[in-house]
């Protein structure tokens, strides 16, 4: 296990606090939206900036750190911006632009009520997700977990319907809930280990527990982490946030709500229990369980979908778990894959919800069998649907294809075919749901199109560009951020060496 | 040289107040408030200093005319009574300042006797945070009923009667605990709080002893409401005006808990009533069945002030559980949260004065998203107040419930663990209905025409405003800062924990 080399930086702490900063100002420029707006563009672009300016020294193996205030005895509230952290915090802040691209165009072109509001609580949100990324312990993970709860809430109950209240409830229920059993969860390890700090490789190292605690504590954490994570049973909420306008459950559906959930997950896995706890109890298998069973049904009850954005919420639900899966495999290239898929699904997703919202705000159709013939009329973003579906049945060269090979490597390596079989059934399902819809956008006639073009250019660029990044990223996986590296480091921290 | 008769000053200040104000009222009745605030103020400011003084200087035993223990009145100035006497006199202070206004509306004419009664309230209050004394104790109890009872009867239609209750089981109780000191005089031949538990060890076997404890706990548990002697809270706290509610709402069982924690850790000691006797097993169990209860309760009411009463029930809970838990997390959550509650409550019950004052009502089923429009920063206060009390980071409930959780873990009660996380979402579902219905409720269109109604931003006077939203602030303060409390926390754990 490589040491790491810690330097105390400001920086982590900026990168979290600087949307945060930016709300009064959004909140002020209430009556002018293109001054409110240009606050959201900025601090976006700021804390991308921040972000990868930590990349660096991350790749030679040094983290930075940030203490901000202690908040319980002898447990701070920390920040550590380690590779995993930089990892997850790239990908939420590189998509929270082109998402601020997307929204402006997507409100303006729905004739949203409440943009301030709407604008405010996302940069929130974003807040939220980097302070998940580079939470140093488990309690400034809760902290800011909790935050990001409270933060959504007002984006998927935007349009104040029924529906949406309804969702609003759901979500508060499930996320809540999630929210006190993690509380409970973080108790329990702190009294047993008396330490919150996450660790590559545990923190449980040379305690003698019983099988039933820590199979307690474990299914504890799970469901703590689970329910933002989409696994079945506790997915349900997800496809009732849909509600939502769609940027939100594209960056937040899609990218920074459910993958802290699998970032939660891997963290728990990986930083908490460790690889050795988990197989020497049996951990990985109860994983292994519910993430495989969350893959095939929901991929079931995508099938069944006619709402494209609930298609997708459960496509998502199951691509989730794949993430979740690798990091059940305990074997090096399903962890890799694992943390691999988080950064391939967010662009692939991303593109499709994009589309989904271009498709509503220029068509007002939602269900998927209105959507003959919008090929033509929209072929710019047809054709990124087609991309990024591709991409989630595992098509190369798109990104997709990569983690999921990865994944299937790692199944191999820790001799469960079981996982493999999972994960090719589960390729062809996403073809099966995925398909039909490109099929009746290209090759079906539609009627009544003809007066309809493409969306705006706000948001027509961002869908072209995260699909394009979704083939480069498959080509190649290091470009820029050297996202593969990342994943690949970390897994060998956690599992000790490829 | 101020410093050493601190103890005795500060319940002096409110007593004198109380006396000076009615002759004050008959000469001149605009002078009445000035002298009440400025009491407040003044004790407000004399307990912070005290506190502070506490902390670096040590624990002033206070001999009354200068008469020792046991013979003379004993007032003990420790960490823990400064803390929670700056607690009470703090919150004290915003209230009377939110009541500027409020209590010449609420009670046209009666003000001069309001502020006496209220002053005597504080004087009770006070009393019993620094006393050291069991029969004193027992007289500021009383001081402090009495004057309890009055402030809750000039409300409402129906407040007297609720008063007549409050008055007949608070007696019970009263008499409850005079019965149980009488037995530990009658035992030990001493009323000195150090003095009975440097004696109690050598005769707690005798089943007396036992008794008294139970009486005493009884006793002091009404005053409490711990459930189950909760009845007299809930009728009380809705009719009561808004500033009798937001005084004895936040403060008035706090002192009650303090008292409980100050006979059982430092009186009866850690080993007896928890080891030797099931008794912290009780109260933990009551107060979880408090905790749920009320929350439960707090589901099912439609006015505002009621489901804030039913809150305070199982808040309650919360300071008894960690009392009854009887280790050092425990205490820490049971002090922290006496704290944060207090803040809480205040915010609380001040919004639903703020509410009726402008609105009319606080009732919970004719609130719409007219209500935000109108009252923003009240509806703010409100929101940042009902997370706090849902317990989400990085506010002030948050972090008592942390430490009651900790508690929980380590003695192993997985039940009262579960108790405290399933009644935090029992929070959120009451508080988030009155959220939701604030700012996403439409209001009920009118029938003629579509016309729309513009409505414009009717906030309530600074004088009302900012109390609330200093506590509202407070609250996100006191989360983050914790850390610098539960420090001082530890300085006020009792010897055993």
């Amino acid at each position: 296990m490589e040491i790491f080399q810690t330097y105390n930086s400001v920086i982590p702490f900026y990168a979290v606090m600087i949307s945060l900063a930016v709300v009064p100002l959004i909140i002020l420029s209430d009556k002018s939206p293109n001054l409110r707006e240009f606050w959201t563009i900025a601090a976006a672009v700021l804390k991308f900036i921040l972000v990868v300016s930590l990349l660096p020294a991350a790749l030679e193996g040094k983290e930075a750190v940030y203490s901000i205030l202690e908040i319980s005895p002898r447990i701070e509230l920390a920040l550590k911006a380690d590779q995993f952290g930089i990892f997850f915090a790239l990908i939420a802040s590189g998509l929270w632009i082109f998402t601020s691209f997307y929204s402006i165009g997507y409100v303006r072109g729905n004739k949203e009520k409440k943009q301030t509001r709407y604008f405010a609580s996302f940069a929130v949100c974003l807040s939220a997700t980097i302070g998940i990324a580079f939470a140093a312990n488990l309690l400034t993970f809760i902290v800011f977990y909790e935050v990001l709860t409270i933060a959504t809430y007002p984006l998927v109950i935007h349009k104040e319907n029924k529906e949406a209240i309804a969702a609003g409830r759901k979500y508060l229920l499930y996320t809540l809930s999630a929210g006190v059993i993690l509380i409970a969860a973080a108790g329990l390890t702190y009294s047993y280990t008396g330490t919150l700090d996450f660790t590559a490789g545990g923190i449980f190292n040379g305690l003698n527990l019983s099988q039933n605690s820590v199979t307690i504590l474990f299914m504890l954490f799970l469901a703590g982490v689970g329910v933002k994570a989409g696994i079945m049973p506790l997915h349900s909420w997800l496809p009732a946030a849909m509600a939502a306008p769609t940027p939100v459950s594209a960056l937040l559906h899609a990218v920074a709500v459910v993958k802290s959930g699998v970032f939660g997950v891997i963290r728990v896995v990986g930083f908490v229990f460790g690889p050795d706890m988990m197989s020497t109890y049996g951990l990985n298998n109860i994983l292994l369980v519910f993430a495989g069973a969350t893959i095939i049904l929901a991929s079931l009850l995508a099938l069944k979908q006619d709402n494209l954005k609930k298609r997708l919420a459960y496509s998502t639900v199951g691509h989730l778990s794949y993430i979740v899966l690798g990091a059940a495999l305990l074997s090096p290239s399903g962890f890799t894959g694992g943390i691999f898929h988080i950064a391939t699904h967010a662009t692939m997703k991303i593109t499709l919800f994009f589309c989904a919202g271009a498709i509503y705000v220029n068509l007002h159709k939602e269900n998927i069998s209105e959507l003959n013939g919008i090929g033509k009329v929209m072929p710019w973003t047809m054709a990124a649907f087609t991309i990024g579906s591709m991409g989630l049945a595992g098509i190369p060269p798109i990104n997709g294809f990569i983690s999921k090979w990865f994944l299937g490597a790692g199944a191999l390596q820790a001799d469960m075919n079981i996982a493999l079989v999972i994960l090719v059934l589960s390729g062809l399902l996403n073809a099966g749901y995925f398909f039909p819809i490109i099929h009746r956008a290209f090759f079906c006639e539609g009627k009544g199109l003809e007066k309809y073009g493409e969306a705006s250019a706000l948001m027509v660029a961002p869908i072209v560009i995260t699909a394009f990044l979704s083939i480069l990223f498959g080509i190649f996986p290091d470009m820029f951020f050297n996202f593969f590296e990342l994943a690949l480091s970390v897994t060998n921290n956690v599992m000790g060496g490829l | 040289m101020i410093a050493n008769h601190l103890p005795a000053i500060i319940p002096l200040v409110f007593l004198a107040s109380a006396l000076l104000i009615p002759l004050i009222g008959i000469w001149k009745k605009s002078f009445v408030y000035p002298v009440a605030i400025l009491s407040v103020l003044s004790a407000a400011c004399l307990s912070v200093y005290g506190f502070i003084y506490v902390l670096s200087y040590g624990t002033i035993n206070y001999y009354f005319g200068g008469w020792a223990p046991p013979i003379g009145i004993e007032y003990v100035y420790d960490p823990l009574s400064s803390f929670v006497a700056m607690v009470i006199n703090t919150v004290s202070l915003l209230v009377l300042i939110h009541a500027f206004r409020i209590v010449p509306s609420d009670l046209q004419g009666r003000e001069t006797a309001y502020y006496s009664v209220v002053m005597l309230l504080l004087t009770g209050l006070n009393g019993m945070i620094i006393t050291g004394d069991l029969f004193n104790l027992y007289v500021f109890i009383e001081i402090s009923s009495l004057s309890g009872y009055a402030l809750i009867a000039v409300g409402e239609k129906r407040a007297p009667f609720a008063a007549f209750r409050y008055l007949i089981i608070g007696t019970i109780g009263a008499s409850f605990y005079l019965l149980g000191i009488g037995y530990l005089y009658f035992m030990s031949g001493t009323l000195n709080m150090n003095d009975l538990a440097a004696i109690l060890p050598l005769i707690n076997d005798s089943p007396t002893i036992l008794v008294s404890l139970i009486l005493i706990v009884v006793g002091i548990g009404i005053k409490m409401a711990i459930f189950p002697m909760h009845g007299w809270l809930p009728d009380s706290y809705t009719y009561a005006p808004t500033t009798s509610s937001s005084l004895i709402a936040p403060i008035g069982t706090k002192v009650a808990a303090y008292a409980l924690m100050r006979l059982l850790f430092f009186v009866f000691g850690v080993e007896f009533f928890s080891v030797e006797l099931p008794a912290a097993d009780l109260i933990a169990a009551f107060a979880c069945g408090g905790i749920i209860f009320g929350s439960v309760m707090a589901m099912a009411q439609k006015e505002m002030k009621r489901m804030l009463a039913y809150s305070s029930i199982a808040q309650i809970g919360y300071i008894g559980l960690g009392i009854g838990l009887a280790n050092p997390f425990g205490f820490i959550g049971a002090v922290l949260h006496l704290l944060n509650h207090a803040f809480m409550k205040a915010c609380l019950f001040l919004v639903a004065g703020n509410l009726r004052t402008k609105a009319g009502h606080s009732n919970i089923t004719l609130m719409d998203d007219s209500f935000r429009k109108k009252y923003p920063w009240t509806m703010a206060a409100f929101t940042v107040a009902a997370l706090s009390m849902v317990g989400l980071p990085p506010l002030a409930g948050f972090f008592s419930k942390w430490y009651l959780v900790l508690g929980t873990i380590e003695s192993s009660r997985w039940i009262y663990l579960a108790v405290i996380l399933i009644s935090s979402l029992l929070n959120a579902v009451y508080f988030f209905r009155i959220i939701e219905k604030v700012y996403l409720k439409s209001p009920a269109k009118e029938k003629q025409g579509d016309e729309v109604v513009v409505i414009n931003r009717d906030e309530v006077v600074s004088s009302m405003l900012i109390p609330t939203l200093i506590l509202s602030i407070g609250l996100i303060v006191l989360g983050i800062l914790n850390v610098v409390i539960v420090d001082q926390i530890y300085k006020m754990m009792p010897a055993g924990l």
